[in-house]
C-alpha cells in the first residue's frame, strides 16, 4: 500500500522520535510511506468561528498536495494535525458555497479541491486498514509486561464528527498496544485535556493539568504512557518537573509516542527511537522488561 | 440579594447576543442550564466564570462582563462540553465567539506577547504550542 504521509512542522524538530519511528514501523509493516510534497503548517487548530474560511486554506492546500501525490491513502500521526485537516475537509464537504469561495481564492493551484480525499490518522489506518491481527503476526519482540497506559487527550476523539474512536471510551490505542503483546492498565483520565498551548501563556496550567493526568496513570500502575501528540507529549514529558513542583510524591512516568513502542516490537533498531530527544527517562521501564 | 436584569429592550445587549449567535452558529437560549458542561470542564479550576455561566451572561447580552473575563481565555476548545450537552450546544464555539467579539475590536487586545517571552522559554517551546497559542490568543 503506498501511503502520503503529512508529518506535520513539529515532527521535523522537538518530535523527530515520532517522525523518526513512524516510517519505521510503517516501513515494518510493509508500507510504502511518502512524505508529502511541499507540505505546510496546518494551522494546528480548527477556527470555531463560523466565518472563519481564511484558516482552511493552509489545510485545504494540504490536501490539493496529497490528491497530487494520487498514494493509495493520505494518512498523518499527529492528534492537531489530524484534526485540523479532517475538520477543514469536513467543513468544506458540507458547505458547497464555502468550497467554491476557498478554490476561487486558491485559483493559481493546479488542481481543484472537490474534498473527495479521506483524512486518515495512522491508527484509524492501522485499525481499519491493516487489521491488528495482522499487525500482531509481525511481532518480532512482544512488549511483555509492560504495562501502558494509553493517552488520548482530546482531538483524537472529540469532536464526535473527526473522531477516530467513541469519546468517551475510546480503546484503539489499547488494542494496538494489546497487539504488540503489551498490557494497557485503567486510566479514567485517557481523554482528559492536558491544558495544551495555555503552556505558552500560563504554564501553571499545565503543571496542574500534568500532575492529575500522570497522577492518575501512575496510580494505575502505568510503566509508561503512549500519545499521539506532540503537545500533550511536550506538556507530560518536558513540563512533568513543574508538576513534580506542586506534587513532589508525583513518581517520573515517561512518554512516549505509540509509533515507538510499535517500531520496538517490529523489530526496529533502538537508534529509531530517538530516546535521546525525551525529557523523563524513558529507558527504566524498557530496560526492566528485556526491551532494551 | 438578587440582580434585576432586564434581557430584552436594550438595543446594546441584544447586539452583543446576536453577534455571539451569528459567530458560533448556535441558539443561545437552547441552553437550560443543566451545568453538565462545567462539571465535566477541565479548565474550571482556572475560571472565574463557569461554562454554563459564560453561557447564562451571553443570553442575557452581558458582554462587558464576558469579554472582561479571564475564563474566555482559559478554555482551550478541548470540546469536552460540547460532546457533553444534551441540548447539543456547542459551548467551545460560544466562548470562541466571545473572544472573537475581544480580537476582532480595533484595540488589538491581544492575551499573549510572543516577543516578550524570555528567549530560553521560546527557544524550549514547540511550534505546535506557538502557533496554537498565537492562533487561539492574538487578533
Amino acid at each position: 500500500m503506498r501511503i502520503s504521509y503529512f508529518p506535520g512542522c513539529t515532527l521535523k524538530n522537538h518530535a523527530v522520535n515520532f517522525d523518526d519511528s513512524t516510517i519505521a514501523a510503517c516501513t515494518r509493516l510493509g508500507l510504502e510511506v511518502k512524505e508529502l510534497d511541499r507540505w505546510n503548517c496546518c494551522g494546528t487548530v480548527h477556527g470555531l468561528a463560523a466565518d472563519d474560511l481564511i484558516h482552511r486554506m493552509a489545510p485545504i492546500t494540504n490536501l490539493i498536495r496529497a490528491k497530487e501525490a494520487g498514494a493509495d491513502a493520505f494518512m498523518t500521526g499527529c492528534a492537531m494535525c489530524y484534526s485540523t485537516l479532517k475538520r477543514a475537509n469536513l467543513h468544506l464537504r458540507q458547505n458547497p458555497e464555502a468550497l467554491s469561495v476557498v478554490n476561487g481564492f486558491l485559483s493559481l493551484e493546479q488542481t481543484d479541491y472537490r474534498g473527495d480525499l479521506d483524512v486518515l490518522h495512522l491508527l484509524e489506518l492501522l485499525r481499519d486498514r491493516i487489521g491488528f491481527e495482522q499487525l500482531a503476526a509481525r511481532v518480532e519482540r512482544p512488549l511483555s509486561g509492560l504495562r501502558v497506559a494509553c493517552y488520548y487527550g482530546c482531538l483524537l476523539v472529540r469532536p464526535r464528527e473527526a473522531a477516530i474512536d467513541d469519546s468517551e471510551q475510546p480503546r484503539v490505542m489499547e488494542d494496538l498496544m494489546a497487539a504488540l503483546g503489551a498490557t494497557p492498565v485503567a486510566f479514567p483520565l485517557k481523554t482528559e485535556c492536558c491544558g495544551a498551548y495555555q503552556v505558552v501563556a500560563d504554564p501553571g496550567i499545565i503543571a496542574e493539568r500534568t500532575r492529575r493526568i500522570m497522577g492518575s496513570a501512575a496510580s494505575h500502575g502505568a510503566d509508561l504512557v503512549v500519545m499521539s501528540c506532540p503537545l500533550c507529549a511536550y506538556n507530560l514529558d518536558d513540563r512533568q518537573a513543574d508538576a513534580r513542583r506542586l506534587d513532589p510524591d508525583l513518581a517520573p512516568l515517561p512518554v512516549f509516542y505509540f509509533t515507538q513502542l510499535m517500531a520496538l516490537a517490529l523489530g526496529c533498531g533502538e537508534e529509531v527511537l530517538r530516546l535521546e530527544r525525551h525529557r523523563t527517562d524513558p529507558r527504566a521501564p524498557l530496560t526492566a522488561r528485556g526491551l532494551l | 440579594m438578587s440582580v434585576p436584569v432586564r434581557i430584552y429592550p436594550e438595543r446594546s445587549r441584544r447586539g452583543f447576543v446576536d453577534q455571539v449567535e451569528a459567530l458560533s452558529g448556535q441558539r443561545l437560549l437552547a441552553c437550560y442550564q443543566c451545568g453538565n458542561c462545567s462539571a465535566g470542564c477541565p479548565m474550571a479550576d482556572h475560571m472565574e466564570l463557569l461554562p454554563h455561566q459564560i453561557i447564562r451572561l451571553a443570553q442575557l447580552g452581558l458582554g462587558e462582563t464576558l469579554c472582561g473575563s479571564r475564563a474566555i481565555w482559559a478554555c482551550v476548545s478541548c470540546l469536552t462540553c460540547n460532546g457533553r450537552c444534551p441540548k447539543g450546544v456547542r459551548i467551545a464555539e460560544v466562548i470562541e465567539a466571545v473572544r472573537e467579539v475581544v480580537l476582532r475590536t480595533n484595540r488589538r487586545d491581544d492575551r499573549l506577547e510572543v516577543s516578550a517571552l524570555p528567549a530560553e522559554r521560546l527557544a524550549s517551546l514547540p511550534p505546535i504550542a506557538l502557533i496554537s497559542a498565537m492562533r487561539k490568543l492574538t487578533s
